[in-house]
């Protein structure tokens, strides 16, 4: 055995900022110290602190490596020939109080996770199935086919209380015990691996890092309900994935994992991957059917049976999220006990986020349920940055709903978040500061789901693209009064009127700005500013004559030539000609800081005056 | 099948058990906002026009919803009219609004909802415009493809699937850009269309629509002599004009289908090239003749064939737009000259 493993993260974000290359090189190192028998360097799947990345760790002492380089493997090899630690350089500093942090335990990213779902990722070579039985892989399949009946399996899946990631959080027992006792001799399993919302990337990390995991959920899953064959219906925008859940899969049939009499049971199960072609609307279960039978995917309209009695091919289908399938390995073995004794009442288990925006740490994080947004946001992602004052966090992607600093202390779980007007869903979360416009913000997230609904219901395709248009007015500065009850009467429609849950949680995050964030948009409508200073035609640049030294580099750099002056020259910007293009502020140099942004329009008369 | 007692806004109904609310509602003369619903497809319930509340049980659509003894139904509520209100009006803001230009003006059934919500000029004035000015499909011959009018109810698409079994089109792109397309958006000439034109008949806006748009002044029933299955067919007629041509729907031998010949091959009936008199070739060109004329000479020749080469060197070859009795008196007459080679155009 090695004395020592370095492992380097081969996760998406790792590799393509030259992971491979830093794998490459670090094992010839290695190799030319003699080192070989005695460190053994391994690939991973994804860490989570991909902002941090590339990753390399050292183990057993859980050194962290962050922005590792080609050029940093010789230092680290020969830091494991002395025993000594990496250079410093390559270790973590506490964004808030500089302070070096050499230790993975002690990162404040990590010490405040509960790492459940994504224990593995990060620890074990995804594309060897030796890893993943070395962690006690296929254990709970093994405990299920040889100690259980199916109906235990889904008595211990219902007391275990782990809900599904849909908008509803349905509870995944129930939903298993549906299809069981549907009646069909053929059945089948599906995992929603259509990953869709900006900024969410858990799936895509799980598959990546511990597609093993999932596997083994869902043979679980086929013993449980009845099912023979199952599809994995993972977005092609996911090469990675999809080329380690075929590893994965392969190595699988190969063990006996998956075939016929799976560990000598009578229990055949196969498992199939199908690339979806990245819409947004197949993540929602009728259309993802749909799509997989080769057709356009566009959600059914209710009243109609469940996808547990009627699904694909009009068979008894389960439907379940990569994380959900993820989990069950660690029920079984765990117990459902030890799984409802996490969380909250009514939501058990942890939560994994994908925390993006204006956080001093971003990255993948799994967190117990019932945790405060407060919490997530300045525990584990380390505040916001540059002094800068936190404004909102919107959860659950395009779907959820943007809250506010007073709704910090908001436990994360499904119906707390429900209740403020966002959701758990895809797990997205972006942390936005006093820098963002939260009309523009919302506009952005509109944007994307009017663009993506499957224009089948009018509610959800024109009403979209009118609430869209209303809040591009806004941000160009023709708000008009009536704007914001017409975005409610409109937001309110279409939620209650939409077929699916993409045209019903479309409008959240314009209902959520409007409700905590109102006055940001009457000062757009009725002064024409922008506060957060984000929206072109609604701020203005000017140069403070009492700081300007007349150095002439604004005025070149201008590119409409819009700023006069001359040397010895106050420079004044003008407002008629100038397009916010903010270069002036970017290139004056921060001993003058003479150019300022503000919100508003100024014109020449009052800029001279 | 078994005959079920409800209530719609109070008002008791008797409907079939299968049979959805919206579809009893209609049979009783109760109108109900639709758009994608039609009475010969699966529901859809995409417009989600026909919203109804269930009391006890709150909102669904009536399209998809079977009735259920007892049950109590209200058409109308303020949430559901303020939904259905900004769904007609969405859809009217996204929509050519030239009706007097329109071919289906007075017969369209967005017309019927913008009726009955009651437009209020102040309200939609509120909505950006959003017709687009997209191209006009009018590579088919006998009918206009005009997106623009377009209401995505999907009607044409599910009459193409399930009525004919052809999918020659279906929904296509995302969002805005939705629309109904053929295989790689071609003109629908290049696509598996037969032109049958049933997605014409139940357009409920003129987003398809028949080239032509002359109202014929009545209407008469017969039946389509194109070929000998016999389909009821009401051709209107203006003056000794054909205008148009449609399926009767309570002909037991077609259900109101027809085929493309029978919806819109009937401009012959008034072309100028159009034989109208017999023609007998003489000298190498045809010239025209009486009927007695040509009858003679088709007696004689019979006859100097019959007598030169023996009854057997006759045949005949019938047509497919006989009827059944034409041809059976056809093989009759053949049979009386004493030939069996008798034969018909549709075996071939």
């Amino acid at each position: 055995m090695p004395d020592k493993t370095v492992l380097v993260c081969q996760g998406t974000g790792c590799v393509s900022a030259g992971a491979e290359q830093i794998h490459i090189s670090l094992e010839r190192e290695i190799a030319q110290l003699g080192l070989g028998g005695d460190v053994q360097v391994k690939r991973t799947g994804c860490h989570g602190f991909c902002q941090q990345g590339p990753l390399a760790v050292v183990e057993p002492e859980g050194i962290f490596c962050t922005r590792v380089k080609v050029e940093d493997t010789p230092d680290i090899a020969q830091s494991l020939l002395s025993q000594k630690k990496p250079p410093e350089r390559l270790f973590y500093r506490d964004p808030l109080t500089g302070k070096v942090i050499p230790h993975y335990r002690d990162i404040a990213f990590y010490s405040r996770q509960q790492r459940t779902v994504l224990k593995n990722c990060g620890y074990i070579d995804p594309e060897e199935i030796d890893d993943y039985l070395a962690v006690g892989g296929y254990e709970a399949l093994r405990q299920t086919l040889l100690e259980m009946s199916p109906e235990e399996v889904i008595d211990t899946v219902k007391r275990s209380g782990l809900r599904g990631l849909g908008g509803g959080g349905f509870p995944t027992g129930r939903k298993w015990e549906s299809c069981r006792n549907t009646a069909g001799a053929e059945k089948y399993v599906v995992c929603n691996a259509d990953e869709g919302d900006p900024g969410a990337f858990q799936d895509r990390s799980v598959l990546e890092g511990d597609c093993h995991s999932v596997l083994e959920g869902m043979i679980i899953a086929g013993y449980a309900v009845g099912a023979k064959l199952g599809y994995i219906y993972v977005r092609a925008e996911y090469p990675l994935a999809v080329k380690r859940l075929e590893i994965a899969i392969a190595q699988a049939r190969e063990k006996g994992f998956l075939g016929k009499n799976i560990l000598g049971n009578d229990f055949d199960f196969d498992i199939e991957i199908f690339q979806g072609a990245g819409a947004f609307v197949c993540g929602e279960s009728t259309a993802l059917v749909l799509s997989l039978e080769g057709k356009r995917g566009m959600p059914k309209p209710l009243p109609r049976p469940r996808t547990t009695q009627v699904g694909l091919w009009d068979k008894p289908t389960l439907l379940n999220n990569v994380k959900t399938f993820a989990s069950i390995r660690w029920i079984i073995t765990q117990g459902a006990d030890w799984f409802a004794g996490r969380g909250t009442k009514k939501s058990k288990g942890t939560a994994i986020f994908s925390l993006t925006g204006k956080t001093a740490n971003c990255g993948l994080i799994e967190v117990p349920m019932g945790i405060s947004l407060r919490e997530i946001v300045f525990d584990i992602g380390g505040g916001i940055p540059g002094g800068k004052a936190f404004k909102a966090v919107q959860t659950g992607g395009p779907s959820g709903g943007c809250l506010p600093a007073e709704l910090l202390d908001t436990p994360v779980d499904f119906d707390s978040l429900t209740d403020a007007g966002a959701m758990m869903g895809s797990g997205g979360m972006v942390v936005v500061d006093e820098d963002t416009c939260m009309v523009d913000l919302a506009r952005y997230f509109l944007d994307f789901t009017q663009k993506e609904s499957c224009g089948q219901c009018s509610l959800c395709v024109l009403g979209t693209l009118q609430m869209l248009d209303i809040l591009n007015s806004i941000t160009e500065g023709r708000g008009r009064p009536e704007d914001i009850d017409l975005l409610m009467e409109l937001g309110e429609a279409i939620k209650m009127g939409s077929i699916c849950g993409l045209g019903q949680t479309a409008p959240n995050p314009v209902i959520t700005t409007i409700r905590y964030f109102r006055e940001e948009y009457e000062a757009h409508i009725y002064e024409r500013k922008c506060p957060a200073r984000v929206c072109k035609d609604l701020i203005s640049y000017r140069i403070l004559p009492d700081k300007c030294k007349a150095c002439m580099i604004c005025l070149r750099e201008c590119p409409v030539q819009a700023i006069t002056g001359g040397k010895k020259q106050i420079h004044v910007i003008d407002q008629d000609g100038c397009t916010r293009c903010g270069v002036c502020l970017s290139v004056c140099p921060e001993r003058f800081s003479a150019v300022e942004c503000i919100p508003g329009r100024l014109d020449n008369t009052l800029h001279s005056a | 099948m078994g005959e079920i007692t409800f209530s719609i806004d109070g008002l008791k109904i008797k409907a079939n058990e299968g049979d959805t609310i919206l579809m009893a509602a209609l049979e009783h003369g109760i109108y109900i906002p639709h758009l994608c619903y039609h009475p010969d497809l699966k529901p859809f319930g995409g417009c989600r026009l026909c919203m109804i509340e269930i009391e006890g049980r709150g909102l669904t659509i009536s399209c998809k919803t079977p009735v259920e003894e007892g049950v109590r139904v209200t058409t109308e509520n303020p949430e559901i009219n303020k939904a259905r209100r900004i769904a007609a009006e969405l859809i009217i803001a996204n929509h050519y609004s030239e009706c007097l230009q329109c071919a289906r003006n007075t017969d369209c059934r967005l017309q019927d909802i913008a009726t009955y919500i009651g437009i209020e000029e102040g309200r939609l004035q509120r909505l950006k415009r959003t017709v687009r000015d997209l191209p006009i499909d009018d590579s088919n011959p006998f009918f206009y493809r005009d997106p623009n009018k377009c209401v995505l109810c999907g009607i044409c698409v599910r009459t193409c699937e399930e009525i004919n079994g052809v999918g020659a089109i279906d929904f296509a792109f995302r969002g805005f850009a939705t629309k109904i397309s053929t295989l790689k958006d071609k003109p629908i000439t290049e696509s598996t269309c037969e032109s049958c034109g049933e997605c014409v008949d139940r357009c409920p806006t003129a987003a398809l629509a028949r080239k032509g748009s002359e109202r014929p002044a009545r209407e008469v029933k017969t039946i389509c002599p194109y070929c000998g299955t016999g389909c009821g067919i009401y051709l209107g007629v203006r003056g000794d004009r054909v205008l148009s041509a449609r399926g009767d729907r309570r002909n037991p031998v077609n259900d109101g289908q027809l085929c493309a010949k029978g919806r819109f091959a009937y401009d012959f009936v008034n072309h100028p090239d159009r034989l109208t008199t017999p023609l007998i070739k003489r000298n190498g060109t045809f010239v025209e003749a009486s009927w007695d004329e040509a009858l003679d000479l088709v007696a004689a020749e019979f006859k100097e064939g019959q007598e030169k080469y023996g009854p057997e060197a006759l045949g005949g070859l019938s047509s497919a737009r006989a009827t059944n009795e034409d041809n059976y008196l056809f093989q009759k007459l053949l049979r009386s000259l004493g030939t069996n080679s008798v034969d018909h155009c549709a075996r071939l």
